[in-house]
């Protein structure tokens, strides 16, 4: 129970004596009092500037604990580091209770001379520039880890492969939990980027009176770009944050280490499935993504630039070409490739502490939606080269 | 007369239509360490996480220093957690910290003292469980699984509670660590009074460091008592719990 303030103010009292100054302790020295007997202490100036001889009279001391008994004993030794010859300072307790000693031997039992270590003080400078060094060289080791892992999958794949060995079912779960259940949140999204597409274009188009235009906008922007990337964004986050977080937890578990002692590789098991999963539903999902956002850029032709339905689908058949929506769909199994073995190779790079869970998972998001962007560019640059 | 600083009374406890116990009634009083005892899935564990306030019992009452439970406000509830340690069965240590911060933790929390004080009771409480001062600035990763437990024991001693909460201290240590692990305990008792609950399977700690104990059995306490009173019970899971080979030698040799 921590003390009020009356309280406190008598724990701590000095009185001149003959022999000496004495100092009256009293009250309860346990944890929570700590910080006010400290401050108490530190309100007396002979505490600083002690004249000696000085007597600790502890008799009054009721309770205390090892965080008492460890101060008592750190402030005597500050007083006594003070003192010019050792009989300046003495401990006196008529009558001090029994609860006091026993403390007193224990600590004395525990409390070494040796402190903990302490972490040497860094140079900042220096420290600066082994940060910037360590980042470069963990990058080149993560890359070339992350070949091996590739490697690896892509040689699972292949054995898998001649052996018609894949793992159905998990597959089809995975499928199931990537794709179907993320049909809601990508038909939303792709609804309004294909919304607010077409309302951006139909403001300008209005002004040249040349609104039918409005249809090849919308639908080959969603289906060659929009839909491929805004779908693989949200699953890099959805699937690809949760294959990190998921391996990355059965690593802290040692799941794995039991699953590779029973004999079941890990890349059979978990890698191959998520990623074949991923390759077979991100196409379906930019499909999707399409309808859904040309039928978006449907409804805003209609209420914003009187464009029926039935103009607009009979200027879809004329305009679309189908290459349009290759264009779009092709990109899909590469998207999904890298998600999936960014997610992957991620979760097996958490180390032991829960913390490095959390730093995966970032990771691995952000890696895959820049490396989507990227793979689209490049795309993008074969698709002109080669006129499609 | 001893205090009872724990009661529980009529509990009951429910996981869905599952009832894991129907009534069930403790004492435990200051000063003494009390085993909870029984088969596995017989609610050791759960009756445990009922004390500490992790799990809601489905009825009943439980008191702990003094304070019933049920419905205690925010602010007891707070207090009380401040007053016992517990040491999780895997030693729950927070990866992401060294050991020394670790055992810090409460202090650093709950109390307003300085920071070399904290550093010397860290300090003080890795002795007093037999672990290197070398070890403080580790993570819990770089550890033994004994280590752990020593670690994870002060922890739960950093702010000396009145009471100690262990679920199966022993488990998972080599025989020679479990007995080292045993007289810690005993000796940490004798040293700052405290009351020690712990839940254990270890027949070794039963004889030798628990001075009372509760048996779980079909959903209920079958027995209740010392060790002497205990073994006297007709009940089957006691028959065959001290009826086996490594008890039968056990209770030849006494404690
Ligand atoms: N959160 C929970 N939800 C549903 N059932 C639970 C839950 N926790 C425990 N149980 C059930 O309660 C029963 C008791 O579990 P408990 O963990 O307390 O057993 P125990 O006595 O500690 O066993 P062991 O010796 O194996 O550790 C078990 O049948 C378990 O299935
Ligand atoms: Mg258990």
């Amino acid at each position: 129970m921590p003390l009020n303030s009356e309280q406190t103010l008598k724990i701590i009292r000095t009185v001149p004596a003959k022999e000496g100054k004495i100092f009256y302790l009293s009250g309860a020295w346990t944890l929570s009092n700590l910080p006010e007997i400290e401050k108490a202490l530190k309100k007396y100036r002979e505490f600083k500037h002690p004249s000696y001889p000085l007597i600790l009279d502890i008799s009054g001391i009721t309770l205390i604990d090892t965080a008492g008994m460890l101060f008592f004993l750190k402030a005597r030794e500050t007083l006594r580091n003070k003192a010019r010859r050792k009989t300046d300072i003495s401990v006196r307790g008529v009558g001090v209770n029994e609860e006091f000693l026993k403390m007193f031997r224990l600590i004395r039992r525990y409390k070494k001379e040796r402190a903990l270590p302490k972490p040497r003080p860094r140079n900042p400078f220096a420290s600066f520039f082994e940060a910037i060094g360590r980042h470069f060289f963990n990058g080149i080791d993560s890359a070339f880890l992350f070949l091996d892992f590739i490697g690896r999958t892509y040689a699972t794949f292949l054995r898998d492969l001649l052996r018609f060995s894949f793992r159905i079912r998990e597959i089809s779960n995975l499928v199931k939990k990537a794709g179907v259940m993320a049909l809601p949140i990508i038909g939303i999204t792709t609804f309004l980027i294909g919304v607010v597409i077409a309302f951006q274009s139909a403001v300008q188009l209005q002004q040249y009176g040349a609104n039918i235009f409005i249809v090849e906008i919308v639908s080959i922007a969603i289906a060659r770009e929009l839909s491929p990337i805004i779908t693989s964004i949200v699953v890099a986050g959805r699937s690809g944050s949760s294959y990190t977080a998921q391996l990355g937890a059965m690593k802290i578990t040692e799941e794995l280490d039991a699953m590779s002692v029973m004999g079941f590789d890990i890349f059979h098991f978990l890698i191959l499935p998520r990623s074949i999963a991923l390759i077979i539903v991100l196409p379906l999902l930019i499909f999707f993504g399409d309808i859904i956002g040309i039928f978006g850029g449907m409804i805003v032709a209609k209420y914003q630039l009187g464009i029926t339905p039935i103009s607009f689908i009979d200027r879809l058949y004329e305009v679309f070409a189908m290459r349009h929506f290759y264009a779009g769909i092709i990109k899909g199994p590469f998207f999904a490739a890298t998600i999936a073995a960014i997610g992957c190779f991620r979760g097996l790079q958490v180390t032991r502490d829960t913390e490095s869970i959390g730093r995966q998972t970032t990771i691995s998001v952000v890696n895959s939606i820049f490396m989507v962007i990227i793979i689209d560019a490049v795309f993008s640059i074969i698709f002109t080269e080669l006129g499609i | 007369m001893k205090k009872p600083l724990i009661r529980v009374e009529n509990l009951v406890t429910r996981f869905g239509d599952h009832v894991v116990h129907d009534g069930v009634n403790l004492t435990i009083y200051e000063g003494e360490i009390y085993g909870i005892l029984g088969g596995s899935g017989s609610g050791k564990t759960t009756i445990l996480r009922e004390l500490i306030m992790l799990h809601e019992p489905t009825a009943g009452r439980v008191t702990v220093l003094g304070h019933d439970l049920g419905g205690a406000p925010r602010e007891l509830r707070q207090r009380l957690r401040t007053q016992w340690g517990v040491l999780f069965q895997f030693g729950a240590l927070f990866t992401s910290l060294t050991i020394a911060e670790n055992i810090a933790v409460k202090l650093k929390e709950y109390t307003r003292i300085s920071d070399s004080l904290i550093d010397d009771i860290v300090a003080t409480k890795l002795e007093m469980v037999g672990l290197d001062l070398k070890v403080a600035s580790l993570y819990p990763s770089e550890l033994s699984g004994g280590m752990v437990k020593r670690a994870a024991l002060a922890r739960a001693l950093a702010m000396d509670p009145r009471l100690l909460f262990l679920d199966e201290p022993t488990s998972g240590l080599d025989p020679i660590s479990a007995e080292q692990f045993d007289n810690l305990i005993v000796q940490l008792k004798n040293l700052l009074g405290l009351t020690i609950v712990m839940v254990t399977h270890d027949i070794d700690s039963i004889f030798t460091v628990v001075d009372r104990m509760a048996v779980l059995g079909d959903r209920k306490v079958v027995a209740e008592g010392s060790i002497n009173e205990v073994v006297q019970v007709n009940h089957p899971f006691i028959r065959q719990f001290f009826g086996g080979n490594r008890a039968m030698i056990r209770r030849k040799h006494g404690k």
